[in-house]
């Protein structure tokens, strides 16, 4: 694994003016951001605001521009990076679950840690189930995806992800495509997840669940970060027009 | 009981002279049908084994992504396909056939490395080959990528995931189409008459045009002998492909 000199002292991810355009449309404006260990952040912002590029940014799904992004230390776009040791820190679930779908609940959990890892496939299982049940799955071990629910899915995406035990936890609107009466039971699983000292990163359009489990709040509008703080300020006094003007339409 | 047949098939062929089925009371004649379908089933097996072969490595190639290659496959494709198999076969066999080299065991005797069966093995595998990589591409197409981007996101190679993820998925997705191509081409091996390989149609053949009274009756075995070949492969595709159906995936 890449040797860096990153201490917990230092922002587990850091991002410095990060520029990234799909051909001629510039999506991401030169984005800064940090985040500590443990912390939990939330991006909020209008869809086209490029949050979700952001996201998939910090783990090398998309490229970008200029600028520099670090996951402890490891520079995620640098030509000669080791790209399995940035996954092995960072973790990411997705809007639609992307699960795979020939293989059972427990199988996709596994699957990462064997063939990547090389990990020893009885402690892997062991790890799984454990890992399903920390996501209240119990018994849906052996069910295909087909046969789960939209947030039992999602579920299985994260316990998938926590699989290969990141550093890091990326959440790109992982309820967006989920039923009302399901995404309560993914963000109970994300808010352990963050008391257990996991750092998250989400995108995310649950306003309210964004004040009640985030350190820091960014508002991004247009590819640039508007305005940030921590809830209790960012949702009672945002002084910029844009970010007023979202929370008015969604709060 | 084997007399019985014999004697109801001989006093047939007396009382219905259009209707002379004398591979069924003729032994020597019974030998030739034997031979011929023995001939026809192990073309149609190394045949289909093959085209398969092709077609999976064809799909894998066209994915390369070194141009040549690319072109190549796509230039085998066009040749094979937008051209008749029979003038294929007539092709490699005595066009090709001129050029490959000889061996001789006696001294006196030319004898060339590749037989006719050997030219017919080669050319129908190359033919229904082309519709297979076709096949198979439509449904690594239909993978989605978002799928890939999950095992991506997990650390997984590229070689990982096709093998682990895109192809069990395109497999299941291209099955119905590999089944009429594969149907088609056990139809095909008949067309290896035309460079008097001994299967089933050549050895029918021999037969109605040795005893002219048993041309409707060879040509009704034939009829009779295709239904069941083509519906045992069928029943074992279908068969096959209900045993890897995912639960809540697909139809």
């Amino acid at each position: 694994m890449a040797e860096t000199n990153w201490t917990t002292d230092q922002p587990i991810v850091s991002i410095k003016e990060v520029h990234k355009s799909f051909g001629a449309l510039e999506v991401l404006k030169g984005v800064s951001l940090d985040v500590m260990k443990g912390e939990v952040i939330c991006i909020i912002g209008p869809s086209g605001s490029g949050k979700s590029t952001l996201i998939r940014c910090i783990n090398a799904l998309n490229d970008i521009q200029s600028g520099s992004i670090k996951v402890e230390g490891l520079e995620v776009h640098d030509a000669h990076l080791d790209k399995l040791a940035l996954r092995k820190k960072v973790g990411m679930v997705f809007q639609q679950y992307n699960l795979f779908p020939h293989k059972t609940a427990l199988e996709n959990v596994m699957m990462a840690p064997v063939l990547v890892l090389k990990e020893d496939k009885a402690e892997v299982e062991k790890r799984a189930r454990a890992l399903i049940a920390k996501v209240r799955l119990e018994g849906k071990e052996d069910s295909y995806p087909g046969e789960l629910s939209g947030g039992q899915q999602q579920r299985v995406a994260i316990a998938r992800s926590l699989a290969m035990q990141p550093d890091v936890m990326l959440f790109d609107e992982v309820t967006a495509a989920l039923d009302p009466e399901t995404v309560k039971e993914v963000l109970i699983t994300i808010k352990d997840l963050a008391a257990e000292g996991m750092t998250c990163i989400l995108v995310t359009h649950e306003m309210g669940f964004a004040r009640e489990i985030a350190d820091h709040i960014y508002f991004t509008d247009r590819g640039v970060i508007v305005e940030h703080g921590p809830p209790a300020t960012f949702f009672k006094k945002a002084k910029d027009p844009r970010t007023q003007e979202f929370l008015s339409q969604i709060l | 009981m084997l007399e019985t047949v014999q004697a109801f098939f001989r006093d047939l062929a007396e009382t219905h002279p259009k209707w002379n089925f004398i591979f069924f009371y003729d032994p020597s004649q019974w030998d030739r049908v034997v031979t011929g379908l023995w001939v026809t089933i192990q073309l149609s097996v190394v045949c289909v084994i093959l085209s398969v072969i092709i077609g999976l490595v064809g799909a894998w190639l066209q994915g390369s992504p070194i141009r040549p290659l690319r072109y190549l496959v796509a230039g085998y494709i066009q040749f094979f396909r937008n051209t008749p198999p029979l003038i294929q076969l007539l092709f490699f066999y005595f066009a090709l056939g001129q050029f490959t080299p000889t061996y001789s065991p006696d001294g006196w005797l030319e004898v060339p490395w590749i037989s006719n069966v050997g030219w017919a093995i080669i050319s129908l595998s190359f033919f229904a080959g082309a519709f297979n990589v076709e096949i198979f591409r439509s449904g690594i197409e239909a993978v989605p990528d978002s799928t890939k981007e999950a095992s991506e996101a997990l650390g997984m190679s590229r070689l990982q995931t096709y093998i682990y993820v895109v192809m069990p998925l395109a497999f299941r997705v291209s099955l119905p189409a590999l089944n009429n191509n594969l149907v088609n081409l056990v139809k095909t091996t008949t067309q290896a008459i035309a460079i008097a390989v001994p299967e089933l149609l050549y050895q029918m053949v021999s037969i109605y045009n040795d005893y002219s009274t048993a041309q409707n009756a060879a040509m009704t075995v034939l009829f009779i002998v295709y239904i069941g070949l083509v519906g045992i492969l069928v029943l074992g595709m279908n068969r096959w492909e209900r045993s890897m159906r995912i639960p809540g995936y697909g139809a």
